[in-house]
């Protein structure tokens, strides 16, 4: 590779961009520290953008540390692994730290203590190669998808698909260390402590995109953190790849687009990707996760949270295994309750408010902050929009969010989307400069939802239209066919007619008693029945060869029904034989059926009955609520009433026919 | 008078030119069916229910391109209405509800398995085919494709079919918007929060 230092890179400015109060010093004071093991971990399955992941441990199961407990399910998706031994207690829905405050499926394991690792090793070791230097790139993607790594600065993106940009050539390597967002500090206190790895995971993910370079920003509101980065890419080899650049503090910056744009200039597309301008964006975190992934075989399973807020007394960075309940993390931090029980997963620009404590760590949560109110007041309520502009000053993708505003507000959705609400990034910095306290982001969020919906509506509907067309066409095709077969079939009754009547019918007409006649009409019916029989068997015997022939699996079936036709011929000629045989006319098992039909109607008359209760029940409550649908309601009740009593008629004529058969047959 | 002449003449060329061009466009770029039926029937929400009284959505699309009244469509309700009042340049009406009223939250079709006898019933009822079954076989819904237009429901004969709620997952979910207060002016604000504080 090339070994000329990097030139130092000018700076570009993005526009727009807010400086709130920072207040990191709260939590850089003490080291990262690990958190006591709590009673339970409770595991969302989908803790990344894309699918849900798929279990692969049931309920009692041991698990060690490591150990894959679900599986990827998709292209973007990415596996989950116990983040320490114990056994598997429930799979379960549980609250899951979403602003939805919904609940989804959860493994939750019990942990046992001890724990015990599962085995694990280096990629160079499981390969057997001696140095990790020249590791094929399929074995690092694999291994980095296996160990379930996916952003870890917030959006959760699984890793290994952002690392496999196809066949678009990625020039840059960007790692993400501005970390803008007010009270966050774990990616600082990770480059305080573990420069190192994260310098490797830049190295790693270097080789797998063929990049000539990496570019790590970081704000210089963040001193030590720049100092140790440096010092560990001074250190490492192949150091000339990766350049620390040091960025002015504003907020925000660490937003991939922005940050893309102050390192090299270039706009990411709206709806496009950084690979779409050759760069590939990765949190630092994310990096330090790769690292451990190839050189130790480590699975993601904790990584560093910060724990901040007046309300707390013991805040600083902590080492958090997912799946840790916020409330066990908020007892280790000393949180003193307050008035308004505020917890914050996030920052304060970005996060949101939990539903509950009872939520679970999970890749993204970079920051736990609860606020006391004098330290972060409730939202003011919003007033009229003086149509002061500064939001569209502060806005950092270039937007009109007033103009937005007054689109997601109204409904008007298509014109929100032409003033391009979909590249919005949610930062919040419209609403912290908004004089009128107006929840700008919620809007836009509230308009996107509602425009993915429509979305998702539309494809649907045009599903069931084509669905719905295929569905009128294929009926008239069966029609068609029908109609060709019964033409078929007249023509031949008519021929059959015609050779008849030029046949002479003297000898058994004449002789035989009217009711002979009759018997002979049903003897011609049923060899015409015999006729189409067979029409039907050579055709059944003819699908059947050809299916043993192509060797398809409805051969059994195919055979069965050959079986059963053969069946009802043979059926069909002994009727023939015993009518021809005999003057007197066979007399049709009878009684049997009518009582059948009698069966049949009353359970028809029964279900009458229940639709007509349901009916009047709900004309019922349509009238207490006094609901304006109780006239057509009252119809429908009337015309079920009418269907009834229609049914009981001809309930009550059939059986008094039946009474009259069985008395005849006595 | 050769001015005149040559008006005229020109005039005459001119109105022949154009006449042929007219009339070749006519010919050439002759549009099949009614335009204005697809437009209609992309409005109208496909569920294929026929509660307003057509055998389906393209059916009533046409009616309504003939003149039919376009608040007949419970499953798209008042937002469907309003985009054909605005289509057809029409004032739009309240929902007719003789048809049945809209429904507040999607449904989807569910077939109680045991229960099912397997009478195909629901299967010859389902406008778009999301019923997957056999005679004697138990049957189920698609969910995924099951437009939720009840018309199931009424033929099964053991009454085994429900109609549930659509329930929202993460990635249904979405932010609700913002509840709107009063248009407080700025001097209001300060008022309350003191209130707040004090």
């Amino acid at each position: 590779m090339n070994l000329i230092p990097l030139k130092p890179v000018s700076l570009h400015d993005f526009d727009g961009g807010i400086h709130p109060a920072e207040n990191k010093h709260q939590s850089t004071s003490q080291p990262i520290r690990p958190v006591p093991l709590p009673d339970e971990l409770v595991l969302p399955l989908l803790q990344h953008i894309g699918n849900a992941a798929v279990p692969v441990v049931s309920v009692g199961d041991q698990v060690l540390k490591g150990q894959k407990i679900a599986l990827d399910h998709g292209f973007v998706s990415a596996p989950l692994h116990a983040p320490t031994s114990g056994t598997v207690s429930a799979i379960e829905d549980r609250l899951v730290p979403h602003a939805s405050g919904l609940s989804e499926l959860c493994i939750v394991i019990t942990p046992d203590g001890k724990d015990e690792w599962t085995a694990h090793q280096s990629l160079a070791a499981e390969l057997g190669l001696s140095s990790a230097d020249a590791l094929p790139k399929d074995a690092v993607l694999s291994r980095i998808r296996d160990c379930g790594i996916a952003g870890m600065g917030g959006a959760g993106f699984p890793t290994s698909v952002k690392l496999n940009p196809g066949n678009r050539r990625i020039d840059t390597l960007v790692l993400n260390a501005a970390e803008c967002e007010p009270y966050i500090t774990s990616d600082d206190l990770l480059l305080r402590e573990r420069a190192a790895s994260v310098v490797r995971g830049a190295q790693i993910m270097l080789d797998l995109l063929d990049a000539p370079r990496c570019l790590v920003g970081i704000e210089d509101n963040k001193p030590e953190a720049a100092a140790a980065l440096q010092a560990a890419i001074a250190n490492a080899a192949e150091s000339s790849r990766i350049l620390a650049v040091v960025i002015p503090t504003k907020y925000p910056s660490g937003g991939e687009k922005q940050l893309i744009q102050i390192l090299t200039g270039r706009e990411v597309p709206s709806g496009g990707i950084p690979a779409d301008v050759g760069i590939v964006c990765q949190n630092v975190a994310t990096a330090a996760a790769v690292a451990e992934a190839v050189d130790q075989g480590r699975p993601l399973i904790g990584r560093i949270t910060t724990l901040t807020g007046d309300a707390m007394t013991n805040k600083g960075n902590f080492d958090v295994l997912f799946g840790t309940p916020v409330s066990h993390l908020l007892a280790v931090g000393g949180y003193q309750p307050q008035k308004h029980e505020r917890v914050i997963m996030g920052g304060p620009m970005m996060g949101f408010t939990l539903p509950d404590t009872s939520v679970p760590v999970v890749k993204t949560t970079n920051c736990l902050l609860a606020p006391t109110e004098k330290e972060l007041p409730l939202n003011n309520p919003a007033t009229a929009c003086i149509r002061c502009g500064l939001c569209a000053q502060a806005c950092p993708a270039g937007l009109l969010p007033q103009q937005l505003y007054w689109f997601s507000r109204a409904q008007e959705f298509d014109k929100a989307e032409q003033h391009n609400l979909f590249d919005c990034i949610e930062c919040g910095a419209c609403s912290y400069v908004c004089p009128s306290s107006i929840p700008l982001v919620q809007y836009y969020r509230y308009a996107k939802g509602a425009i993915h919906e429509e979305r998702l509506a539309n494809l649907k509907s045009e599903q069931a239209r084509e669905r719905f067309e295929n569905r009128l066409a294929r009926q008239e095709r069966e029609q068609a066919e029908k109609e060709a077969k019964r033409k078929a079939r007249a023509e031949a009754a008519a021929k059959a007619q015609a050779t008849k009547s030029a046949e002479p019918v003297a000898d058994s007409a004449s002789a035989a008693p009217a009711s002979a006649a009759k018997a002979e009409v049903s003897a011609e019916d049923t060899e015409r029945k015999i006729l189409a029989q067979k029409d039907r068997i050579a055709k059944a015997t003819e699908r059947l060869n050809a299916a043993q022939e192509q060797g398809l699996d409805t051969v059994d079936a195919l055979a069965k029904g050959v079986a059963k036709q053969e069946e009802k011929l043979a059926e069909l000629e002994k009727m023939l034989a015993g009518l021809k045989s005999s003057s007197t006319p066979a007399s049709a098992p009878a009684p049997v059926k009518p009582e059948l039909t009698v069966e049949d109607l009353e359970k028809k008359i029964l279900a009458q009955k229940d639709r007509l209760a349901k009916a009047t029940e709900r004309l019922n409550t349509a009238q207490e609520q006094g609901l304006d649908t109780v006239d057509a309601l009252a119809k429908g009740v009337a015309r079920q009433e009418e269907k009834l009593a229609d049914l009981e008629q001809t309930l009550n004529g059939l059986r008094s026919t039946t009474e009259t058969t069985s008395g005849e047959n006595h | 008078m050769s001015t005149i002449l040559i008006a005229i003449g020109l005039l005459t060329a001119l109105a022949l030119a154009f006449g042929a061009l007219l009339g070749f466009a006519a010919v050439r770029f002759k549009v099949e069916g009614n335009p204005i039926v697809d437009q209609i029937n992309d409005t109208l929400p496909q569920t294929q229910c026929g509660q307003c009284g057509y055998p389906g959505c393209k059916p009533y699309a046409e009616a309504i391109a003939g003149g039919e009244k376009i608040n007949k469509c419970p499953p798209g309700g008042e937002s469907t209405i309003q985009a054909l009042a605005d289509l057809l340049g029409v004032e739009p009406e309240p929902l007719d509800a003789e048809h049945g009223a809209e429904k507040d939250v999607p449904t989807v079709a569910v077939i109680r398995e045991d229960e099912c006898i397997g009478c195909t019933k629901c299967i010859q009822a389902c406008p778009v085919d999301a019923i997957l079954g056999a005679a004697k076989q138990m049957h189920t819904v698609i969910a995924s494709e099951c437009t939720g237009c009840d018309l199931c429901v009424e033929p099964c004969p053991v009454d085994c079919i429900d109609m549930v709620p659509v329930v929202t997952d993460r990635k249904t979910w979405y932010w609700e918007p913002p509840k709107q207060t009063l248009e407080l002016i700025a001097t209001d604000r300060e008022q309350r929060t003191h209130e707040g504080a004090a």
